[in-house]
């Protein structure tokens, strides 16, 4: 097979190979219903109870505060509509974000029909959320602010901290999507005052369909799913034993390697970044150059769209995403674009390379040899371009 | 998910260029959408000798566009009208469903370039 690279980091990881070892038996010798009382029932009840102990230790979260679910999909919409419904007598409002994945908006939604009050905070031109506002908007009748930890497209990394500060003062609930911080931002529930943080090992290299959700003792919350007495009567359904396992293994190891890592994909970002804004004109860095994912690099070109710039790219091996309409199958380019500000024209042109452990300097050098031609092809190609050169005149 | 014969019209595009003050022109779509096709027509005699385009947009986009322009090449104005998204698609063995909307661009770029030519016949007569 041909050369291929992988910067597609952001929408999915290889699953490590320590992590697929540890999952292994649970598909096999080990692969008793964690509910079951006889032996292989408990080996595997011991695995779960396990892999809940290591993953609450990285997140400082205590044994009973962890609860595996199906997704991080699943982890954020239980966290918001379980909230919701058990808080409703309280209040019926809800502050979240602009830029939040679907996962989190699609389920405000939902709750908006429900006769929920829903505030959609802006974001500056780096996708931050201000804290200052977040307090602002907080009222009576509000029982939950969900603000992402860091942004899955543009990788800007949220104040969670200080948000945190501030609902815990005003006695309202804090859930954090973390899905894409895990693994590169160091998370502390207690000290960062979350009460609530949805995760997903796929981003982390471990297995798929596999999450996680953090509640803090206490919180007022209903399930999302009703049937059997699994996940301490909260979340029913027979527990992924392979997945819990993977998940654990995956964050234990992502914790541990953390700042090593980072380090490395920080150089490999600011190297990539830095080379494409020298080698090609008019293009834009979307997010924060500072507070930013370790492997998120997101960048807009103008005058070309980004759907053609992935098939380019695709063609010389080279694997990345883009807000562009066109890839999504809708007529809008990325929400998270358009709240940062960027036109439509420039948000159409945006290019995601999500860089991982597995990614080397030498992939850097090759893409930065390879986006120009191809950059510089669909710019001929585009009448924007045209335009821009100083216009053509047919009249 | 695009066929060989989209990918083939994506990476080696035909008639891609300008007209230097062509007979007729047409430009569709905007930048808010994702998809802009601008055409370029040299006619004589009521046949399109010429045609050259220019587009923003996705794959779908780009192969519509080149694949208009074959289409039209060598055909008279009334044939060239007949064109029409779907003959487009058909002749790139079909595109994916979400796309069809970007394939649309290539038929309304050549029947305002058309109109543009007839605007400027009956400028030109009437002067
Ligand atoms: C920020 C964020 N939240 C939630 C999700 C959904 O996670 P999952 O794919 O596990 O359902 C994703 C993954 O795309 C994400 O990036
Ligand atoms: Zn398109």
């Amino acid at each position: 097979m041909k050369k291929r690279i992988y910067f597609d980091h952001a929408a999915t990881t290889a699953i490590n190979r320590e992590v697929l070892e540890a999952m292994l038996p649970y598909y096999s010798q080990e692969f008793g219903n964690p509910s079951s009382i006889h032996s292989y029932g408990q080996q595997a009840k011991k695995a779960v109870d396990q892999a809940r102990d290591k993953t609450a230790k990285v997140l400082n979260a205590g044994f009973d505060e962890i609860f595996f679910t199906g997704s991080g999909t699943e982890a954020d919409n239980w966290a918001i509509h379980g909230v919701a419904m058990a808080n409703k007598k309280k209040g019926n409002h809800i502050i979240t974000s602009a830029i939040e994945h679907h996962a989190v908006l699609y389920t405000c939604q939902r709750l908006e029909k429900a006769g929920f009050r829903v505030t959609y905070l802006p974001v500056d031109r780096y996708g931050l959320v201000d804290p200052k506002q977040v307090e602002s908007e907080i009222g009576p009748d509000t029982i939950l602010v969900s603000i992402m930890l860091a942004n899955n497209e543009i990788g800007t990394i949220q104040p969670i901290k200080e948000i945190g500060k501030i609902t815990k003062e005003k006695g309202v609930y804090l859930h954090t999507d973390a899905v894409q911080g895990v693994g590169s931002i160091a998370i502390d529930v207690c000290d960062m005052n979350i009460d609530l943080l949805s995760l997903s090992a796929h981003k982390f290299y471990g297995p798929k369909g596999i999450g996680a959700l953090y509640i803090r003792k206490g919180t007022k919350m209903t399930p999302l799913l009703y049937g059997g007495a699994q996940e301490r009567n909260r979340r029913a359904g027979t527990e992924n034993t392979p997945g819990i396992v993977g998940l654990a293994t995956a964050i234990e190891l992502a914790r541990s390697n953390m700042e090593e890592n980072n380090q490395r994909l920080i150089k490999m970002r600011d190297r990539l970044i830095d080379g494409v804004m020298t080698k090609i004109d008019n293009v834009v860095l979307n997010g924060h150059p500072e507070l930013r994912l370790p492997g998120n690099a997101n960048l807009s070109f103008e005058f070309i769209e980004g759907e053609s710039m992935l098939l380019s790219l695709d063609l010389k091996g080279i694997a990345a995403s883009s807000g562009s309409a066109c890839t999504s199958g809708s007529l809008d380019p990325s929400h998270v674009l358009l709240a940062i500000g960027l036109s439509h024209e420039i948000a159409h042109g945006s290019l995601r390379l999500s860089l991982g452990i597995d990614n080397t300097e030498e992939e850097i050098d090759y893409f930065l040899d390879t986006l120009p031609e191809i950059v510089a092809r669909l710019r001929e190609m585009s009448p924007l371009f045209l335009q821009k050169k100083g216009g053509y005149s047919y009249v | 998910m695009y066929s060989e014969k989209v990918m083939d019209h994506f990476i080696n595009p035909r008639n891609v260029g300008e007209i230097s003050e062509p007979d007729g022109v047409g430009e569709v779509g905007n930048a808010r959408c994702g998809d802009i096709m601008k055409v370029f027509l040299r006619i004589e005699d009521n046949v399109i000798v010429d045609v050259k385009f220019k587009t923003f947009g996705c794959a779908a986009a780009i192969a519509t566009s080149s694949m208009a322009t074959e289409l039209i090449k060598g055909k008279s104005v009334d044939e060239a009208l007949a064109v029409t998204n779907k003959s487009v698609t058909e002749a790139l063995d079909g595109l994916p469903p979400v796309k069809l909307h970007c394939s649309v661009l290539a038929e309304e770029a050549i029947q305002k370039a058309i109109e543009d030519f007839k605007e400027k016949q009956e400028t030109k007569v009437g002067a």
